[in-house]
């Protein structure tokens, strides 16, 4: 039974689930994800685990409400029971002694950036994390980050904290002060990742990515998280999550994720639901 | 009866009307009355060397059943077949008859074989709308030994039928949220109703065998973790399937409105796409196309002219002779309206500025000299091509084995293939005490050779572990 133990909002769209899942928790590595499902003849749906302990038996996961089943979660308390829960599925980051490591995140990203973020450092790397957001309100897991982080810069949209722009822009300013980096992961918004592994590859910074296309079985069975990687379709949830950002075709990668998003909306009103997030 | 006149001739199958059928997804055949079954039972010559035997790939004694059917006994003609396969309701419904049992039957030719298929439907059906399920569980005696089946597919479900009945405690994990494998998410409604399915396996249960859905073996637990004193297991079955889709590789395949037919069908069977209320998405296209020839392809077709297409196309690249779909569901797509384009192979897939489909390319095929498989190779007609336009397809040319198993223990010898070596007498792996059968061993098969494989693997389980 996967019990609720915790729940916290983090801001108006996101909150922070703490689920008892004990084998999940003893076998989680950095990087890697469950699929849970909500409710009955409901939705299949990817999420990352944020953090877990293995010895206390949980795991948590950070959850944006962005349509039918991420809103119809959103609406599950404490005590409440995740009708199935998955995992842990995925490969796991790579995680060695890289050197100086940056990792750049925006959205819901940071959950798994925190999760890859810690275990960086654990493995004795200079952690350089940038996460980015709209605004103020929408940073998630500051505290966190600058925890796991030699340092944490931060990008708004209209700047109202750190540096007035994208993740990007602080990327470009850190190479511009002369800083090298020998290994980059990046996790977020599709057009975020894009933008920003096109700069840490064309400074020659391995840059891995994580992808998040739609999913529904997560075993390898029905093609749905195909992307091209390289010229060759491979499977997000088996051959995955994350891949080298310079063999990455973004556009088909763009392309799929809006394969739903008509039917989608039209759930999202039966739902009476929160307004939809970018 | 008559038997001059009615020896050759088949008692026929009601089924729903095509223009009627072709909206919903009950199924499509009906089932015979007790009176139907008994007159086509009677048929059967009772052959002392009765060849239909040698076309089942279970070996279900055949004519005592029908004969117990003959006489009526209806439930002891379904326990008559149960001594050799766990899912009689699932083969009747599935199984490749007319190359199979039927084949064999000495009246194929001389007029129509025994529906045997449809009379192992029968007496499944009939004992499980007539009889509680028998409760053999107190009689089991255990023997104390643990076993973990991974995979809930038909080969997965006969190993467990085979060694809850010889007293070993069994468990099976099934990555999915229910258990069934291809039967629950790939096969439709309308050709096996989940109920049946959801029944075989509340069977098992009673008997007491353990489920745990969610449970992902690799992931959530490794082979070496089910060994361990944690779990404790004796010996590990694997009956993962063939789960991985091929596609086609042709330009355009990424667009928005291309499916796998295991995503298409998936969406639509275990994820109930297809009921009035179901959250999961599924692109309802106007004009379908789907790429292939066999049951996945039919099931598609169908399936996706009752999601509402008004077009359901299916093209394949050699003669219609050579489909491998069974023979009654290629019957059954073409009185629905599913129309075929045989010996044509898709070159590329169209799209529009946002990456929507609107066609398919296709150019026209000859057949030329026989392949290693010994069907004629399809050759491409010089400037052949021509378009079809639509708005959904759907690729259903076949499935590579499931990747999990194979990726998380090296320690299994595997084909280049991608499947999993074993000795074919006893379902050994390289690994001790590690067993497998089924798709992930044959690569995309059938149910009851899936069946077969499960069976051999359980004998030499309680060999090995006894
Ligand atoms: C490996 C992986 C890890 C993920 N981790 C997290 C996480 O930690 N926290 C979190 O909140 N979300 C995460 N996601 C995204 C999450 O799975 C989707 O937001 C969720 O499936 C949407 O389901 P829904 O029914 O609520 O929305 P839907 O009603 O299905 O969709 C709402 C909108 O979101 C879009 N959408 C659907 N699926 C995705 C997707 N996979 N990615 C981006 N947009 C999508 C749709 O096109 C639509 O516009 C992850 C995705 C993947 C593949
Ligand atoms: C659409 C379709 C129609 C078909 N029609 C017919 C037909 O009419 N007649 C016929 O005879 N055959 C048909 N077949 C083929 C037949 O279904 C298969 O040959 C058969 O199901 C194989 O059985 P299996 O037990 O080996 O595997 P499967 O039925 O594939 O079951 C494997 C199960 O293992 C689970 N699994 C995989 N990896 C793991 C893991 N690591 N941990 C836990 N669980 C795991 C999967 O989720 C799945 O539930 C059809 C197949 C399809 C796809
Ligand atoms: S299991 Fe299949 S092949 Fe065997 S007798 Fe039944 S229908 Fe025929
Ligand atoms: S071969 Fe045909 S007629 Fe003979 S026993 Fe078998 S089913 Fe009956
Ligand atoms: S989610 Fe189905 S293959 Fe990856």
């Amino acid at each position: 039974m996967h019990t609720i133990l915790k729940k916290e909002r983090l801001n108006e769209l996101v909150w922070r689930y703490r689920i008892a899942a004990p084998k999940i928790a003893k076998k989680r590595q950095a990087g890697q994800f469950v699929i849970v499902r909500v409710e009955s003849d409901g939705e299949r749906v990817p999420l990352t685990i944020a953090d877990a302990d293995a010895s206390a038996g949980w795991i948590e996961l950070i959850v944006q409400a962005v349509g039918h089943t991420t809103t119809k979660m959103s609406q599950l308390n404490e005590g409440d029971v995740i009708l199935d829960l998955m995992g842990p599925l995925g490969h796991p980051t790579e995680i060695k002694k890289y050197g100086r490591c940056l990792c750049i995140g925006g959205g819901v990203g940071v959950a798994a950036l925190y999760s890859i973020a810690s275990a960086l450092k654990a493995a004795e790397n200079e952690v350089t994390t940038i996460v980015g957001a709209r605004n103020q309100n929408l940073l998630l897991l500051e505290t966190e980050l600058e925890k796991v982080s030699d340092r944490l810069l931060i990008a708004t949209d209209d700047g109202s904290k750190g540096q007035h722009g994208f993740v990007s822009d602080v990327f470009k300013k850190l190479q511009a002060q002369g800083e090298h980096f020998d290994f980059a992961i990046i996790v977020g918004p599709v057009m975020m990742m894009k933008v920003t592994s096109d700069l840490t590859v064309a400074a020659g910074i391995k840059t891995l990515v994580s992808l998040n296309p739609i999913m529904i079985d997560g075993t390898g069975m029905c093609g749905g998280c195909r992307v091209c990687v390289n010229n060759e379709i491979k499977f997000a949830c088996v051959d995955g999550p994350e891949f080298d950002a310079s063999g990455v075709d973004w556009d088909t990668v763009m392309q799929r994720l809006n394969a739903y998003h008509d039917v989608e909306k039209k759930h999202q009103c039966k739902l009476n639901g929160l307004p939809h997030d970018g | 009866m008559d038997k001059k006149t009615d020896r050759f001739t088949r008692t026929p199958m009601r089924e729903q009307k095509p223009d009627v059928r072709k909206h919903n997804f009950d199924e499509v055949p009906c089932g015979y009355s007790e009176e139907e079954a008994v007159r086509e039972a009677t048929r059967c010559l009772q052959c002392k060397h009765a060849p239909c035997i040698n076309g089942c790939p279970v070996h279900i004694k055949i004519p005592e059943f029908l004969k117990l059917i003959e006489e009526k006994k209806y439930s002891d003609a379904a326990q008559k077949i149960k001594e050799d396969n766990a899912l009689p309701a699932v083969c009747g419904r599935v199984c490749p008859q007319e190359i199979q049992c039927e084949l064999k039957c000495v009246l194929h030719g001389k007029g129509a074989p025994i529906a045997i298929g449809n009379l192992e439907r029968f007496a499944a059906d009939w004992q499980r709308e007539h009889q509680q399920a028998p409760l053999e569980r107190c009689a089991i005696k255990k023997n104390g030994k643990k076993v973990a089946i991974v995979g809930s597919g038909p080969s997965g479900l006969t190993v467990a039928d085979e060694l809850i009945r010889a007293g070993f405690e069994v468990t099976i994990f099934e990555a999915l949220h229910v258990a069934g494998g291809v039967l629950m998410y790939g096969i439709p409604e309308f050709r096996l109703p989940k109920r049946i399915m959801q029944e075989e396996i509340h069977h098992l249960e009673l008997l007491g065998v353990k489920i745990e859905t969610n449970f992902v073996v690799g992931k959530t637990a490794e082979l070496d973790d089910l060994f361990s004193d944690e779990y404790g297991f004796d010996a590990i079955y694997i009956g993962s399937g063939a789960g991985l889709p091929v596609f086609m590789g042709i330009p355009g395949e990424n667009s928005v409105g291309v499916y796998s037919a295991n995503e298409y069908l998936t969406r639509s069977n275990l994820m109930g796409a297809y009921k009035q209320n179901a959250t999961t998405p599924i692109s309802h296209g106007k004009h379908v196309v789907v790429v292939g020839g066999g049951n996945v392809a039919m099931d598609a077709a169908r399936t996706a002219l009752r999601l509402g297409a008004e077009h359901s196309v299916i093209i394949y690249r050699r003669s219609e002779v050579e489909m491998p779909a069974r023979d009654e569901d290629v019957q059954h797509a073409k009185e629905e309206g599913v129309e075929f384009h045989c010996l044509c192979n898709p070159v590329a897939i169209l799209s529009d500025a946002k990456g929507v489909v609107t066609g398919i390319r296709s150019s026209r095929m000859e057949l030329g000299e026989l392949d290693d498989s010994g069907r004629a190779r399809p050759v491409a007609i010089k400037d052949s091509e021509f378009e079809i336009a639509c708005d959904v397809v759907i690729i259903a040319i076949g499935n590579h084995p499931n990747p999990l198993i194979p990726q998380t223990a090296p320690d299994i010898d595997i084909s280049s293939r991608g499947t999993i070596i074993v000795d074919e007498t006893t379902g050994r792996t390289s690994k001790k005490y590690v067993y497998a059968g089924g798709d992930i061993v044959t690569g995309s098969a059938t149910v009851i050779l899936a069946m077969g494989a499960g069976k051999i693997a359980a004998k030499s389980m309680i060999e090995d572990l006894l």
